[in-house]
């Protein structure tokens, strides 16, 4: 080697050393161990094909090395002559084979229980779409008020476009988060409004695709109370990287309390979808609706991204007749990225966005749309 | 007859038609090779895009959508434009020097298998300046993503995979025809040298696969345009197929991108150590069977797409066995190195480099078999460190090894040693400080293809990038070292290296432009 070179590796090594020390810490290096038992067993299984394929590359890799050093040219050496033995190839392709062996059993263990939905405490209905997760609580009768409700990224755009300093949880922070009970089974049935999502907590080693068309399944049982962050894990088109999970774990005591609380507010708003709202309200209400859904694609200034995305401002839609604005809300374009709001936003959230952008941006139409019209349309719809 | 023949030993054609309309394999392969480079070069710069954005956390150079766009181009350039040429250079230039063979079986074909590549990639690149932006939907590009949420630009995707599969398709029957027909006498199918063995089986894996990539756009771009519902939920479609349907092809797809390298490393190992390739036999015996198990382990890449419990446990057990024909290949590589008399020029430093950092590869893939354990892998930093370890300092490794093995015998003239040196040892750092990090960064539950990321991924991400821009910027030596070596330098004798075996060292350097016009004299067909 270059004597410059290695001066530089020599520097490389001694930078890395000086780092690893002062910052393993804070480093995280590993797969979490999580809370459940199967995230144990899946970290167990992790480790112990890690620590054989440390063996394994410490023999290989030490022959070489030996041969590296002593077998060169410049130390003299001349080569051997030997180029097969049956015997040794024979050997060396049985203990492989029984290595995996060794492996392939536990792995069969921890995926058989994995795959055991059965009997469980709880289901929750997992839905993706572009881009937050709707997650509603499977009811054993019908007569009982559904809990059901979105959950998307709650990071500002100031922090995404580094205009405000970074929160601790950047990123992994979600306006409504899934609430379940510790020590209860709770199964998971995923499914997709649009693309293909992937629905994933590390601490609870549990992934599942979310495929349009498919309902899967999956479950957990979380031993320990905590807050548990994870994200979608298949590439579902602009803002894949911004659709976090947060899963609160709690105590069934705690669990009943909220669930209480979301049925309540779930009444709630069904009873205020008759109000009438002010045109001020709409605006604030609306513009609230339309940074949260609308924005990523349709920008904030309602400019768009045109052609994939096409603009809101000035547009024959948001300034033409109010019904067809308001069918292709609640339709979406088939054939485009535009979804279908109508089981997306409740009433009030649907009648406040239409407002909004059919008064923004200069859209000046004057229009005020009532959530009971919204309604009208919706039951005319069904 | 003969004195017909004899007419048409002159030169290359002068200027530009030489390159046009040539039908000689060693331009023809050249021709390959600067291509690949160029591809290389020029989905390295969507690369270092890639790594300028996610040095920090927080949007600061590029769009999630042009960021979503740079991954997916990245990923298709790299694999169809840089890799799978530069095979099919090595290929062309190669194998009829290996074989003893005066050209490739289909002159012709050969131009147009090659032309085809440029006009395809000139319109997926196009793409970027269309209005609808450039595919964005990764390079695996997953229905209903790619289908009914795509860019319009999607279809001229679509046709540029056609073309490359054409290409592929075409270029895979010529070396095919090439190996089994042309072979100078002596020169018996277990005498072929180990690279000519791996290529022979490549092209069999591309003749049965690339049709099914040709099938799968063929689908979407009937799900687009004429209102089928292959892969539409909504109409009775399955996305699930889509999946099924692109890794039957793409495993087989990372085979192909592998098993020529392993041909070149059995080729370079064994001329520095200055010893015989140890089981030889075994290699190719090796090879078929990994070949055999890339058509029974596509499913590895969908554990999480909710197959049923059977399936998951079949993929896993057919997964895990690829290890065994592969560790094979490793031990054989390393008992050849074994009581060798090595000496260490850079393309033995690749060659070293590659059986290293490639078997890492192989650990982390064999990690990714078990299912449990890949729940927490899939579509994370760790499957990205894992297939770049296989594919950059495994695949391209062995294709710079290649040439810097062979430039000698391709310009006449020898490499600058030094500078080769140099760009292996930056090259090997660089690479590591890449994508040793991503290992961490998956485990700590960063998943893959996202613009922005949360900040305890901070530290790995910036170290990573470092690394990605070494390893990048040292690509320029490469290119400075060989437009050195074509200008000049100490000539290269006909056998350029002290133990190098095998009929391609017995032609002149340069290699004249047509040779083995008489077969070789079979005394010299050895067994490797």
């Amino acid at each position: 080697m270059l004597p410059k070179a290695k001066l530089w590796l020599g520097l490389i090594i001694s930078a890395a050393i000086v780092w690893s020390t002062n910052l393993q810490a804070a480093w995280e290096l590993n797969m979490p161990q999580g809370v459940t038992q199967i995230s144990r067993d899946t970290y167990d299984l992790h480790m112990q094909i890690l620590w054989w394929c440390v063996a394994i590359g410490v023999v290989v890799f030490g022959v070489m090395l030996v041969s590296i050093i002593l077998h060169r040219k410049s130390r003299g050496a001349v080569s051997a002559t030997f180029h097969e033995s049956t015997k040794v190839e024979i050997i060396w392709t049985l203990i492989p084979f029984v290595i995996l062996i060794l492996m392939a059993i536990p792995a069969t263990r921890v995926l058989t229980e994995a795959y055991d939905s059965s009997e469980s405490d709880l289901d929750i209905m997992v839905v993706g779409y572009q881009w937050r997760w709707e997650y509603k609580y499977l009811r054993e009768d019908e007569g009982e008020e559904e809990v059901s409700f979105f959950s998307a990224l709650s990071t500002p755009r100031e922090e995404i476009n580094n205009a405000l300093p970074k929160g601790e949880n950047y990123l992994l922070e979600v306006d409504n988060p899934l609430v379940i009970p510790v020590n209860k089974k709770v199964r998971f049935l995923i499914t997709s409004n649009d693309v293909i999502h992937s629905w994933w907590v590390p601490a609870f080693a549990v992934k599942k695709d979310a495929i349009p068309g498919f309902i899967n399944e999956i479950w957990t049982n979380v031993e320990e109370p905590g807050i548990y962050r994870g994200q979608c894990t298949e590439l579902c088109g602009l803002e894949h990287g911004f659709m976090p999970i947060v899963v609160h774990a709690v105590g069934q005591e705690e669990y009943d309390a909220w669930y209480a609380d979301r049925q309540e507010s779930a009444r709630t708003t069904r009873a205020m979808a008759d109000n009438v709202v002010t045109a001020e309200e709409s605006m604030i209400a609306g513009e609230q609706v339309y940074l949260r859904n609308c924005s990523a694609c349709h920008q904030p200034t309602g400019a768009g991204m045109p052609p994939v995305f096409p603009a809101i401002a000035g547009s024959a839609i948001a300034t033409g007749p109010l019904r067809a604005n308001i069918d292709l809300l609640l339709n979406g374009v088939t054939g485009t990225a535009m979804p279908a709001f109508s089981n997306q936003l409740n009433p009030i959230e649907l009648a406040a966005v239409i407002t909004y952008v059919r008064n923004a941006w200069g859209n000046n139409t004057g229009d005020l749309i009532q959530p009971a019209e919204v309604n009208q349309i919706l039951q005319e719809g069904q | 007859m003969s004195a017909a023949h004899d007419d048409h030993h002159h030169g290359p054609a002068k200027g530009l038609s030489r390159w046009l309309f040539t039908t000689n394999h060693k331009d023809i392969g050249t021709l390959y090779l600067w291509f690949s480079f160029s591809m290389f070069l020029l989905g390295g710069t969507f690369a270092m895009i890639i790594r300028a954005e996610l040095f920090q956390p927080g949007l600061q150079f590029v769009e999630p959508n042009f960021f979503n766009q740079m991954t997916t181009m990245h990923g298709l350039i790299m694999v169809f434009g840089a890799v799978m040429p530069a095979f099919v250079g090595l290929a062309n230039w190669m194998i009829p020097l290996m074989i003893g063979a005066p050209d490739m079986a289909l002159p012709r074909m050969n131009n147009w298998s090659f032309w085809i590549l440029p006009f395809a990639f000139a319109m997926l690149t196009s793409t970027l300046f269309m209005a609808s932006g450039a595919p964005n939907f990764g390079w695996t590009f997953y229905a209903p993503l790619s289908t009914t949420h795509a860019p319009s630009s999607v279809t001229f995707f679509i046709f540029a995979v056609h073309m490359m599969g054409a290409s592929s398709i075409m270029g895979a029957i010529n070396i095919i025809a090439t190996i089994l027909n042309m072979r100078a006498p002596g020169m018996t199918l277990m005498k072929m040298p180990l690279f000519v063995w791996t290529w022979l089986i490549t092209a069999y894996l591309l003749i049965a696969v690339m049709p099914v990539l040709a099938g799968v756009v063929t689908m979407m771009l009937f799900d687009i345009h004429f209102g089928t519902s292959f892969f539409n939920a909504a109409g009775g479609g399955d996305p699930v197929l889509f999946q099924h349907l692109f890794w039957f092809f793409g495993h087989p797809e990372v085979y192909i991108m592998i098993l020529p390298a392993f041909g070149i490393v059995s080729a370079i190992i064994p001329t520095f150590a200055r010893k015989r390739l140890f089981g030889y036999s075994s290699m190719v015996y090796a090879t078929a069977s990994i070949a055999f198990l890339s058509f029974i382990v596509w499913a590895h890449h969908m554990f999480t797409v909710g197959m049923p419990l059977a399936g998951e446990l079949f993929f896993m057990y057919a997964t895990m066995l690829i290890a065994v024909p592969t560790g094979v290949k490793v031990f054989n590589w390393v008992s050849t190195m074994f009581r060798g008399s090595m000496t260490f020029e850079t393309p033995m430093l690749f060659a070293i480099a590659f059986v290293v950092l490639f078997t890492m590869g192989g650990f982390t893939g064999l990690m990714l078999a078990i299912t449990p354990a890949d729940f927490q892998y899939h579509d994370t930093y760790f499957v990205v460190a894992h297939f770049h370890y296989v594919l950059v300092p495994g695949a391209v490794f062995s294709i710079m090894a290649a040439a810097y093995y062979w430039l000698p015998k391709w310009t006449g003239n020898m490499y600058d040693e030094k500078l080769g040196k140099l760009h292996f040892w930056l090259s090997f750092i660089g690479v590591n400080i890449l994508f040793f990090p991503q290992h961490f960064l998956g485990l700590a539950g960063m998943p893959r293809r996202i613009p922005d990321y949360a900040l305890q991924f901070t530290d790995f991400n910036m170290i990573s990038s470092i690394g990605g821009f070494l390893f990048g910027a040292s690509q320029l030596i490469l290119l400075f070292v060989v437009i050195k070596c074509i200008k000049g330098g100490k000539k290269a004798t006909a056998e350029v290296w002290e133990g190098a075996q095998g009929l391609e060292w017995t032609v002149a350097s340069p290699a004249p432009y047509h040779t083995f016009t008489t077969p070789p004299d079979p005394k010299l067909i050895h067994v490797q």
